[in-house]
């Protein structure tokens, strides 16, 4: 690995003023499992590096008052996991970063580093574009700004902070009552590798058996994490059946744009999608998938 | 290329039970500071990328790769490698003990992580079932497949009898 000049930042304040005077030359590291690595790659070969570990105002979980949740940035993936407040919010929220590479890992990796990292296979954004977060992003000079889950990523391995930007936190609101969680990951070849295709649904069924609220985000399935809009419009406000659930899944396959890769060709992960979204929104709604 | 100035950081932690200091450059691994600077080898390199568990080291308790954490990271703390697990010179862990009743390795080379990892898994989980070891010890590879043996001898450690064994 190429050396660098290195700083621990005390603060949110002193992270971004080391940040603005070094521009795109800096990287921030937070648990350093993918930095690390595409240096000694040499794909990435930062003149500055800002250390964020020692920042207070970056951890903690907490739920806020109208019944959200809110993540700071350096939460490891294990803290999440295994977070009272997190459980509480939806159990399959901490069960989500269960299936993240191994304990090890997840005991390093944190939530801030994974979404800025932008992975599309990575699991954490198709579970919060399904729940509606917010990222919250703090800017050098002042200022903050709040990005939709689903709008962070612009390409493979691209986001829309800007050279002055840090994120400090994620921000879930409160779960519409009466709806659930599910996140799937396919995992056809070993239980820690990244997914082959994931969906991850948020689900409300009302009295009838009608759909009053869904949001369903992809992992793995394009060069970014996707919602899957056109089969949320297609579900909203109609029976949950068998056959309404299979023709709206059908629809994913028009949403997503999957690369072929190690784990499936794109025809492969086309119809992998498919199959996981019907079968993901059939567990919440309590029907057999057809697929 | 512009000149790029590099840093160097005295960083103080404990090692084992004893205090280490140490001036390091902010690219040296954790698991490179072990074995090439203070000359622990007990804790191993496989992969180099955090999937193989060899290099499994303990930092302030949690189970961490020494190959993916930079030795600045560890300034403050407090780092158990497989050097200091067991209790004295004369003596070992339990967990040691098993591996050798129980035949918990072949060749070796994953033996320090893996009994780093189950180190921190009874640390927090004193009679963890078959399933919970299994999920646990799923970062700690070991390529010469002597995975039952290494179940075994964890569930030894933890005082859990099996009538089949």
């Amino acid at each position: 690995m190429r050396t660098f000049d290195y700083t621990a930042a005390a603060s949110i304040d002193e992270a971004l003023a080391a940040l603005k005077e070094y521009g795109d030359e800096a990287e921030f590291i937070a648990g350093g499992t993918s930095l690390i690595l595409l240096m000694q790659q040499g794909l990435v070969q930062p003149a500055k590096v800002i250390g964020l570990g020692n920042i207070k105002e970056l951890r903690g979980i907490k739920r806020t008052a109208d019944g959200g949740l809110e993540v700071g940035a350096m939460t490891t993936h294990r803290q999440l996991e295994t977070s009272p407040e997190a459980f509480a919010y939806a159990a399959a929220l901490p069960q989500s970063l269960g299936v993240i590479a191994t304990i090890r890992i997840r005991n390093q990796a944190t939530l801030g580093g994974n979404l800025v990292h932008a992975d599309p296979a990575q699991d954490p954004p198709p579970v919060l574009i399904a729940l509606d977060a917010t990222v919250d992003v703090v800017k050098a000079g002042g200022g903050a700004r709040a990005i939709p889950m689903e709008a962070f990523f612009t390409d493979f391995f691209e986001t829309v902070l800007g050279d002055n930007e840090l994120v400090r936190s994620v921000k879930i609101p409160p779960m519409p009552s009466g709806s659930r969680l599910a996140y799937k990951k396919f995992l056809p070849r070993t239980a820690d590798d990244y997914a082959t295709v994931s969906v991850a649904v948020r689900l409300g069924v009302d009295a009838d058996g009608r759909c009053k609220d869904i949001r369903i985000g992809l992992g793995a399935l394009a060069v970014t994490p996707l919602r899957a809009k056109a089969v949320e419009s297609a579900l909203l406000g109609q029976k949950l059946t068998e056959q309404s659930i299979k023709d709206a899944a059908a629809l994913v396959r028009d949403v997503v744009d999957p690369l072929d890769d190690v784990r499936g060709s794109a025809g492969y992960k086309r119809e992998m999608a498919r199959v996981w979204t019907e079968r993901t929104i059939a567990s919440l709604a309590g029907v057999k998938a057809k697929a | 290329m512009h000149f790029r100035p590099v840093s160097v950081h005295q960083i103080s932690f404990e090692l084992n039970g004893k205090t280490v200091e140490r001036s390091v450059g902010p690219e040296v691994l954790m698991a490179d500071l072990l074995r090439d600077d203070i000359g622990l080898t007990g804790t191993k390199i496989g992969c180099s990328i955090g999937v193989c568990g060899a290099c499994s080291i303990l930092v302030d308790g949690t189970l961490m790769s020494g190959c993916l954490l930079p030795a600045i990271m560890v300034d403050g703390r407090s780092v158990t490698t497989i050097e200091g697990i067991a209790p004295s010179e004369d003596e070992l862990s339990p967990l040691q003990d098993a591996f050798i009743r129980k035949g918990g390795f072949q060749c070796g080379i994953c033996t320090s992580g893996q009994i780093i990892a189950a180190t921190a898994l009874l640390a927090q989980n004193a009679k963890p079932t078959r399933e919970e070891i299994k999920e646990w010890m799923m970062g700690n590879l070991c390529r010469c497949t002597g995975y039952y043996k290494i179940i075994d001898s964890i569930e030894a450690a933890a005082g859990i009898e099996r009538a089949n064994v």
